[in-house]
C-alpha cells in the first residue's frame, strides 16, 4: 500500500502539471484565435483524473492506518493498535503529512466538481480549472518532495504505534478539521474564478453569480469548522473557555473575516457595478490569508498549542504566497481598466456606504487579529526580545470593533440604496433604537453595572445592540410580510415565508444576521462567569452560585487504550436535585498523555461546567474545578441559526410567476425625475 | 431634526468614550494581575486559567502572586518582579510603553485612517455629482418616490 500511495501521488503530480501547462497553452491559443478545443478538453480530463489519483493515495493511507501498517512512519506516529476505528480514519488529518494529503484531496474534489460542471461557462471554467491546477501542483509538489506521507520507517518496525494525540480522540475532532479544511481549501475556487475573470477580462458580473454559491458553501464550512473547534476546546481542553486567541485559531479567523466582507461587498458589484477592484482583491486576500494561516501553523515561526512540528515546509508556503501575490498583482496592473466602477457612492447615508463601512470594519478586525498574531515576531526584530500577545490584547482591541460591526449590521438594512434622507432614517430607526435602550435599562435593572466593570459595559453594549439588530430584522420581515398579507390574504407568518422564498438571499442573510446576534449574546455572557476550585472527599460538598455539588464517590477504570479516573457528583440547584455529573481524567497509554473529560450541565441560562483536575497526592482526594458560564448555549444555538440562514440564502428564489397568488399584487407606477436611475426596492 | 441629530451624536460620543475607557473596576488585585500574566510552562494560557495537572509553574506563580499582592501595594512593581524572574513573555499583553505601544495604536489607527479615507472619498464623489446634478429638489422627490416604491413593492 505505501508503494501504491506514493505512485498515486506521483501520478497526480504529473496529471496536475499536464492540466496546468496544456490548459494554459490551450487558453493562450484560443486567445490568439487558434482552435484548441481538444487540447483544452484533455487538460480538463487530466484535472478530473487528478482526483482519482489523490483519492487513491488518501485511500492507501487510511488503509495503512486501519491495518496497523507501522512500516509507514506517519501511521507509526499517529495511530496504535488499540485506537478505535473512527480515530484511525481521522489519523488522515491528524498530522502534518496526512493533513496536507487531505488538503490535496479536498482541493481535487472541488476541482472535480468545477470541471464536471464546466458547461456553466466553458471558457471561464477553463481559466479557473487551470488556475486551480497550479494550486494543486503546489500541494502535490509538497507531498511528493517535502512532506511525504508514505515515508517508511528505517530499521526494525515497532510492534505498536505511538498513538493519536489524546486531545484529538473526541468525536468532534473527527469532523472539525475536515470542516475547517473544506473552508480553507474552498476559497481557492472563487479565487480561481476571480483571477480567471480578471485575466480574460470577463465581461459583466457572471463570475460572481457562478461563484456566489461556492463562496457561501465555503464560508459555511469555515464557520462550522471554527465553531466546532470552539465547541471541542470547550468540551475537551477543560479551561472553561471556547476561544483562546491562539495563533492557529486566529489563522482560521483571517479568511473568515475577509470572506464575510467579500460576501457582502459583491452585492454592491451585482446591484450597482461598484467596488470591482475591491472585490477582486478581497477574494485574492481571502485565499492568500488561508495560505498565510497554513504558513503560520506549519512553519513553527509562531508559538501555538496547536502548531504542527517545526518543519521546512513553511518556506514552501512562504514562496507560494509570494508567487500568488505577484501573479495577482501582475494581472491586476495589466487589466485594471476592466475593473472600473460603473457608479460612485453618492451619500454617506446609503446602503452602499453601510456595506463599505462594514467591509472596513471587517478588514480592520482582520488586521487587528493578524497584527496581534504577528506582533511577537515584529517585537523580537525591533526590540530584540519576544513578548506575548494574548487574550487581553485581542479582547480589548477586537471587542470595540465588533460592537461597531454589530451596530452596522442593524443600521445597514434600513438604509436605501444610493441615498437615505434623515426623515426616513428617523422613521426607520425609532423602534430599533427604543428596543436597544429598553434592553439596556432592563439589563441595568437586573444588576449589570457597566460603570463598574469594562466587561459589564461590553456585555450591556453587545446585548443592547443585539436587540437593535433583532428589531431591525423583525421590522424588515414584518414590513415585507404585511405587504404580501395585504395583497394575497395569507396570514402574516405564511406571508413572511413567501417573502423569504421570494428573495432567499436577502432574507436568508437576515437570518444569518440573527444567528450572529444570538452568538454575540452568548459571548456577552462571559462577563458574568464564576469559578471555584476545591478538594472534594467522600460526601463533602462545595457551593458555587445557586449550585451545591456533593461528592458521592470517586473511582477509576481501565481499558487497552486508556485508564480513567472520575468523580461521581450529586448536583443540587437551590436545594433541588438536578442529577449526577461525572467529570473525568483519562490517561492514554500509547502516548502517555492525560486528557480531561468535562462534565457539563447546559441550560439556556447557564452552563455548570465541572472538571476533574486531578488528585491531591497528599490527601488522595479529587480536586474539582467548577465554572458557571452564563449563556454559552446561545453560542451553539446561534451557529445553527446561522447555518440555517446560509442554507436559505443558497436556495434559489422563486419567481413571482411561480406564485400565482402574487400576481394579484397591484402594479405600482412611479414617475421618476428626468436623468434619474431606476429605484431598486429591497436587497 | 436638529434635536434628533444632536441626540444621535451625544449617544455615540458617550458610547465611544465609555468604550475607550476600558475601566478595570474593583475586582480583586490578585484576579486582575493573574489575568494579566501568562503561565510560562508553554501552555499559552492565562496564569489563572492554566488547568494543567502537575504544572510546574502555575501553582508556584500563583502563590508568588498571592504573596506579592499582600506585600506590595503597587501593581506595576509586582509585574516588574515577575518580568525579572520569568522574562517579558510573562505579560499577557504588550505594555503601554515604548515600542509596545505600537501594538495598541496600529489597529485603531488603520481603522480610523480607512474610515476617514472612505468618508473623504464619498464626500468628493458626492460633490462632483452635485456639480452635474439636475434641478433642485430632485433628490427630495426621488426620496419620496423611493420610499413609496419601497413601501408598496417590498416583497
Amino acid at each position: 500500500m505505501p508503494l501504491f500511495g506514493s505512485f498515486a501521488l506521483l501520478l497526480a503530480l504529473v496529471l496536475s502539471a499536464y492540466c496546468l501547462f496544456f490548459g494554459a497553452i490551450a487558453l493562450r491559443q484560443q486567445a490568439i484565435g487558434i482552435q484548441s478545443d481538444r487540447l483544452a478538453e484533455t487538460a480538463r480530463r487530466a484535472g478530473i483524473a487528478v482526483w482519482v489519483a489523490v483519492a487513491g493515495a488518501a485511500f492507501a493511507l487510511v488503509w495503512a492506518a486501519l491495518n496497523n501498517d507501522f512500516s509507514v512512519a506517519y501511521i507509526l506516529h499517529h495511530t496504535n493498535r488499540d485506537l478505535p476505528t473512527p480515530y484511525k480514519f481521522a489519523a488522515l488529518w491528524s498530522g502534518q503529512e496526512g493533513s496536507l494529503l487531505f488538503w490535496a484531496l479536498l482541493l481535487s474534489t472541488y476541482g472535480l466538481v468545477l470541471r464536471l460542471r464546466h458547461k456553466v461557462d466553458v471558457k471561464l471554467t477553463a481559466y479557473a480549472s487551470t488556475i486551480l491546477a497550479a494550486v494543486q501542483l503546489f500541494f502535490l509538489l509538497l507531498l511528493n518532495f517535502a512532506a511525504r506521507p508514505f515515508s517508511l520507517v528505517s530499521g526494525t518496525i515497532p510492534p505498536d504505534g505511538n498513538g493519536l494525540n489524546p486531545l484529538l480522540q473526541y468525536p468532534e475532532m473527527v469532523i472539525h478539521p475536515p470542516m475547517l479544511y473544506l473552508g480553507y481549501v474552498g476559497f481557492a475556487v472563487p479565487f480561481a474564478f476571480a483571477l480567471g475573470a480578471l485575466i480574460m477580462k470577463y465581461p459583466g458580473e457572471k463570475w460572481i453569480h457562478i461563484t456566489r454559491r461556492w463562496t457561501m458553501v465555503t464560508w459555511c464550512f469555515l464557520t462550522c469548522g471554527i465553531f466546532l473547534g470552539a465547541h471541542w476546546a470547550y468540551s475537551v481542553l477543560g479551561w472553561g473557555g471556547y476561544w483562546g486567541w491562539d495563533p492557529v485559531e486566529n489563522a482560521s479567523f483571517f479568511p473568515w473575516l475577509t470572506g464575510t466582507a467579500f460576501l457582502h461587498s459583491v452585492m454592491m458589484q451585482e446591484k450597482r457595478g461598484m467596488l470591482k477592484t475591491w472585490n477582486v482583491w478581497l477574494i485574492f486576500s481571502t485565499f492568500m490569508l488561508s495560505i498565510l494561516g497554513t504558513l503560520l501553523t506549519r512553519s513553527g515561526i509562531i508559538n501555538s498549542v496547536h502548531a504542527f512540528a517545526q518543519s521546512p515546509i513553511g518556506e514552501w508556503f512562504g514562496w507560494f504566497l509570494l508567487l500568488v501575490f505577484v501573479v495577482c498583482l501582475f494581472f491586476y496592473i495589466r487589466n485594471r481598466d476592466h475593473l472600473r466602477s460603473e457608479h460612485r457612492l453618492e451619500s454617506l447615508l446609503s446602503r452602499e456606504s453601510s456595506f463599505l463601512f462594514q467591509n472596513l470594519v471587517l478588514l480592520a478586525a482582520c488586521f487587528a487579529v493578524l497584527w496581534g498574531t504577528l506582533f511577537p515576531l515584529i517585537s523580537e526584530r525591533v526590540q530584540g526580545h519576544k513578548i506575548t500577545v494574548g487574550p487581553p490584547f485581542f479582547n480589548r482591541v477586537t471587542i470595540p470593533i465588533a460592537m461597531f460591526l454589530l451596530l452596522l449590521t442593524g443600521v445597514g438594512p434600513l438604509l436605501a440604496w444610493r441615498s437615505t434622507s434623515w426623515a426616513s432614517l428617523k422613521r426607520n430607526f425609532t423602534i430599533p433604537v427604543m428596543a436597544a435602550v429598553f434592553t439596556a435599562i432592563l439589563l441595568v435593572a437586573f444588576g449589570v453595572r457597566p460603570w463598574e466593570d469594562a466587561a459589564h459595559f461590553y456585555s450591556l453594549m453587545a446585548i443592547s445592540l443585539g436587540a437593535l439588530v433583532t428589531a431591525t430584522i423583525l421590522s424588515e420581515f414584518l414590513r415585507g410580510g404585511r405587504v404580501i398579507c395585504l395583497h394575497t390574504g395569507q396570514n402574516l407568518l405564511a406571508s413572511m415565508v413567501t417573502l423569504t422564498r421570494r428573495n432567499t438571499r436577502r432574507y436568508g442573510g437576515y437570518i444569518v444576521h440573527f444567528g450572529v446576534v444570538v452568538i454575540v449574546i452568548g459571548l456577552a455572557g462571559a462577563a458574568f462567569n464564576q469559578q471555584k476550585e476545591q478538594e472534594l472527599g467522600f460526601h463533602e460538598q462545595m457551593q458555587i452560585g445557586p449550585y451545591t455539588l456533593v461528592c458521592d464517590n470517586y473511582t477509576q477504570e481501565d481499558n487497552p487504550n486508556y485508564g480513567i479516573e472520575y468523580a461521581i457528583l450529586n448536583v443540587y440547584k437551590n436545594g433541588n436535585p438536578i442529577g449526577q455529573m461525572f467529570p473525568a481524567k483519562k490517561f492514554f497509554k500509547a502516548s502517555q498523555q492525560p486528557d480531561t473529560i468535562v462534565a457539563n450541565h447546559s441550560t439556556p441560562i447557564e452552563d455548570l461546567y465541572v472538571i476533574y483536575a486531578g488528585k491531591n497526592v497528599d490527601t488522595d482526594k479529587p480536586i474539582i474545578k467548577v465554572f458557571i458560564n452564563p449563556l454559552v448555549m446561545w453560542i451553539w444555538v446561534g451557529v445553527w441559526v446561522l447555518i440555517f440562514g446560509t442554507v436559505v440564502a443558497m436556495i434559489p428564489s422563486i419567481t413571482a410567476a411561480a406564485v400565482p397568488s402574487l400576481q394579484r399584487v397591484r402594479p405600482v407606477t412611479v414617475a421618476l425625475p428626468v436623468n434619474s436611475e431606476p429605484v431598486e426596492a429591497g436587497d | 431634526m436638529k434635536l434628533f441629530r444632536h441626540l444621535v451624536a451625544s449617544v455615540f460620543t458617550v458610547a465611544l468614550s465609555l468604550l475607550l475607557l476600558g475601566a478595570s473596576g474593583d475586582r480583586a488585585r490578585f484576579n486582575d494581575l493573574g489575568h494579566r500574566m501568562m503561565c510560562v510552562c508553554g501552555c499559552n494560557q492565562i496564569l489563572l486559567e492554566c488547568n494543567h495537572v502537575g504544572c510546574t509553574y502555575s501553582d508556584r506563580m500563583r502563590e508568588q502572586l498571592a504573596a506579592a499582592t499582600q506585600k506590595e501595594s503597587n501593581d506595576e512593581n509586582i509585574l516588574q518582579t515577575f518580568i525579572k524572574e520569568y522574562g517579558t513573555t510573562v505579560l499577557a499583553a504588550p505594555t503601554m510603553r515604548g515600542f509596545d505601544k505600537v501594538a495598541w495604536i496600529m489597529p485603531f489607527a488603520v481603522f480610523l485612517s480607512g474610515a476617514l479615507l472612505a468618508i473623504v472619498l464619498i464626500r468628493n464623489w458626492k460633490a462632483r455629482q452635485a456639480a452635474h446634478a439636475g434641478p433642485r429638489g430632485a433628490a427630495e422627490t426621488l426620496d419620496r418616490y423611493r420610499e413609496q416604491a419601497r413601501r408598496e413593492t417590498s416583497l
